[in-house]
């Protein structure tokens, strides 16, 4: 290594790799993966929201973690996000390709999709 | 893809409680679950909460978990990484208690009061980091600093940064880091030396361990910036042989620098070189004075230089040279990047930063803590180490380990810096903090620090190699109850001539735990010479054990493990009792204190 350019590069490479033990994130996302949820396919929910959320550089902003059964299993897979100072958005039924647009939408420009979330589903809300 | 990291501690305590087989497990356990290319193993250095190892620690969420042992390891996969729930037995008590809502899983070591109340400069990669990969570090801003020296500073805009922080040596003396550095600089020379000095030799202090074991590389980064700054291109790091894997690491770690060219020639194109070789030390406590180090470095017996020459003029094989303690490098790229001023601003008028502690003794959290300069003793026993356990209660803390003094309950108040420490009689030290109970016998504590010092004097000068003897003789002495009240003023006497006479920092300071503790608790050596008695029940010479024959059941307990048969049965049966009585023959007992441990079901003996 011969210049601070290329100890900036090394540093950018690997900081992504160690924000994850930060607790730098705005906004949580937490899915549920009790076992109602990894039947219902939580698991490549859940995988989506850490690609998505790594490949649209969200990852210094939000954390993506995990829970256990929140007793809405037949709503699974549940997916909540937390963010200081504002209520708990709560999604159901969620797919891969449901945890992308949230990426780009929720997590990206601050729109909450209200059709994917628990009020909106037909056996609560409206 | 990651989406969760797994931490196991891989200090020197966790380690020898099991944290490689709990890897091991890990390692299994996840293939099992198919979950090896989601969640990545790291093995870190020291949490800090080394009575709680092994420790694991789940991030993102940080659950913190503590005492794990191998086959718990099947229970974090299968329910914290796989469903994500969190084992709740496995988790440290004072983190279940949720404290704020929002965050689901409030189960994060940061909440924990042990950790709230510590601010981490020199210990911030601890525990954070794989030690052994330095990407892992320059994810952390590692090397940015020196990168900013040797590209936009010149070595006297980095002495006058270092002496703006107002660093001083965390090695126990307290000398200012940027003067020393400054004494250096302008002395002219082929080769120029930079020393740091890793031979942690007080009890009880590990904390320049555990900054090697967790963040090797943050040592290297801050010896190439003070070559810089000194105009020197070779450097030693003197660590002691008995820290096999702070060895290992470190020098993994100058390899891997090495390798990136953060070691070596031309440096970030600078121009400037600088390369670090490791010296192990045989474990003398001598060779933690400067310039016994030196001379070890040297391949010489490690005994201390008069000075003048100061090392800054004529230090390591005669050359110009700076020594500075780990945790002081440890400090020093922080304050390159953050500024003076950042620094300046946590501590106290004359001391500033933060301040590593080692705690150990009758505490509840053994550990590390890191600390601002100017927080009382209160809140570190209290509200980080958790009091003290089995409701006993503090009596004195030691500090500085046998060069240093003790710090009475009646100054649990005092803010903690180099200057109120020296102020009562005391001194920072390395940063060792032995908390004692009612249990501990002062006098007894005094001994102890001699009889280390009696063996670890290097025996070159006088005072310190016979004066230390006959000082441990005198509080033998007076723990066995044949002491006079003049012994009492001879001791302090003496204490005050070895001071005043010894060649070195060892024989200098090795009559402070014996001046302390006459200070602050004359009452107990005077219990001990007037009454014959030790107040606290240590001194085995000065106890009588007795048995209170109206509590005594007749079980016979005592007088079955008796080791040497001083026990035997009375006529005597106490009024409501079917059995007779025991009693002991004071002139047969040994006062090991068997017969006391075995009587715990009608508590009847009792020492005095």
């Amino acid at each position: 290594m011969k210049s601070l350019a290329e100890l900036q590069a090394i540093r950018e490479k690997m900081r992504d790799k160690v924000v994850l033990r930060e607790d730098s994130g705005e906004i949580r996302v937490v899915v549920g993966m009790a076992t109602c949820g990894i039947a219902a396919g939580a698991r490549p929910v859940l995988n989506t929201f850490v690609e998505e959320v790594n490949s649209h550089g969200l990852n210094n902003k939000v954390t993506v973690s995990q829970t256990g059964c929140i007793g809405i299993c037949q709503f699974e897979p549940v997916v909540e996000v937390y963010e200081a100072g504002k209520e708990k958005v709560t999604y159901v039924r969620m797919t891969p390709e449901k945890a992308k647009e949230v990426v780009e939408k929720h997590l990206k420009s601050g729109k909450i999709i209200a059709e994917y979330t628990i009020t909106n589903d037909r056996l609560i809300g409206g | 893809m990651i989406r969760s990291h797994v931490l196991i501690c891989g200090g020197t305590g966790c380690t020898s409680s099991g944290s490689k087989a709990i890897q091991q497990a890990f390692v299994d356990e996840l293939a099992k679950a198919g979950l090896s290319d989601e969640i990545k193993l790291v093995q870190t250095g020291c949490f800090g909460l080394c009575a709680l190892g092994p420790v694991v620690i789940v991030h993102p969420d940080g659950t913190f978990y503590s005492q794990v042992k191998p086959e718990d390891v099947k229970d974090i996969v299968e329910e914290h990484l796989l469903k994500g729930r969190v084992v709740e037995r496995l988790v440290y008590d004072e983190t279940t208690n949720p404290t704020h809502e929002i965050m689901s899983g409030n189960v994060s070591l940061n909440d924990t009061d042990f950790y709230k109340a510590q601010h981490r400069v020199a210990l911030r990669n601890c525990g954070v980091i794989d030690p052994e990969n330095i990407d892992e570090y320059i994810a952390m801003d590692g090397y940015a600093a020196l990168g900013k020296a040797l590209t936009e500073m010149t070595p006297e805009e980095v002495i006058q940064c270092i002496k703006d922080s107002g660093l001083r040596g965390r090695g126990g003396g307290g000398f200012p880091t940027g003067v020393k550095w400054s004494l250096c600089a302008p002395n002219k020379a082929d080769q120029k030396y930079v020393v740091c000095n890793a031979d942690e030799g007080d009890p009880g202090a590990f904390m320049d361990r555990s900054v090697l074991e967790g963040d090797p590389h943050c040592i290297i980064e801050a010896m190439a910036i003070c070559g810089y700054a000194i105009g020197a291109t070779k450097g030693f790091v003197y660590v002691r042989a008995e820290y096999p894997i702070a060895v290992a690491r470190l020098q993994l770690a100058i390899n891997q620098a090495r390798e990136y060219g953060l070691l070596g020639k031309n440096i970030f194109d600078s121009g400037f070189d600088f390369d670090l070789e490791i010296r192990l030390g045989a474990g003398a406590f001598v060779c933690g004075e400067e310039t016994a180090l030196m001379t070890s470095i040297e391949g010489n017996r490690g005994e201390p230089k008069p000075r003048p020459p100061f090392p800054a003029v004529k230090g390591l094989f005669g050359k110009p040279t700076v020594e500075n303690n780990v945790e002081t490098f440890a400090n020093v790229a922080q304050i390159i990047l953050h500024g003076a001023e950042w620094f300046a601003s946590m501590g106290t008028e004359r001391s500033k930063g933060t301040k590593v502690f080692a705690l150990g003794g009758k505490i509840k959290h053994t550990g590390l803590v890191e600390v601002p300069m100017g927080t009382t003793l209160r809140e570190i026993i209290y509200d980080i180490g958790g009091g003290i356990p089995n409701g006993k209660k503090f009596k004195a803390a030691q500090t500085g380990g046998p060069s240093g003094g003790c710090i009475p309950a009646s100054l649990i108040d005092t803010e903690i810096d180099y200057d109120n420490l020296t102020a009562i009689g005391c001194m920072m030290g390395s940063g060792g903090l032995i908390v004692m109970d009612e249990d501990t016998c002062m006098v007894d504590i005094a001994k102890f620090f001699l009889e280390f010092t009696v063996d670890e004097s290097c025996g070159k000068c006088t005072p310190c190699r016979v004066g230390t003897k006959r000082l441990y003789e005198m509080l033998e002495k007076i723990t066995s109850g044949k002491g006079t009240m003049e012994d009492l003023d001879k001791l302090e006497e003496l204490c005050y001539y070895i001071k005043a006479n010894s060649a070195c920092g060892l024989g200098q300071t090795a009559p402070n735990p014996v001046l302390a503790t006459l200070k602050f608790f004359r009452e107990e050596y005077e219990a001990h010479v007037r009454d014959k008695k030790c107040p606290a029940g240590v001194c085995k010479e000065l106890l009588t054990y007795s048995i209170d024959k109206d509590k005594c059941i007749g079980c016979g307990l005592c007088a079955r493990n008796c080791p040497v048969s001083a026990i035997s049965k009375t006529e005597y049966i106490a009024e409501g009792h079917k059995l007779p009585s025991y009693e002991i023959d004071a002139s047969k007992c040994i006062k090991c204190g068997v017969c006391m441990a075995n009587c715990s079901k009608a508590k009847a003996i009792s020492k005095k």
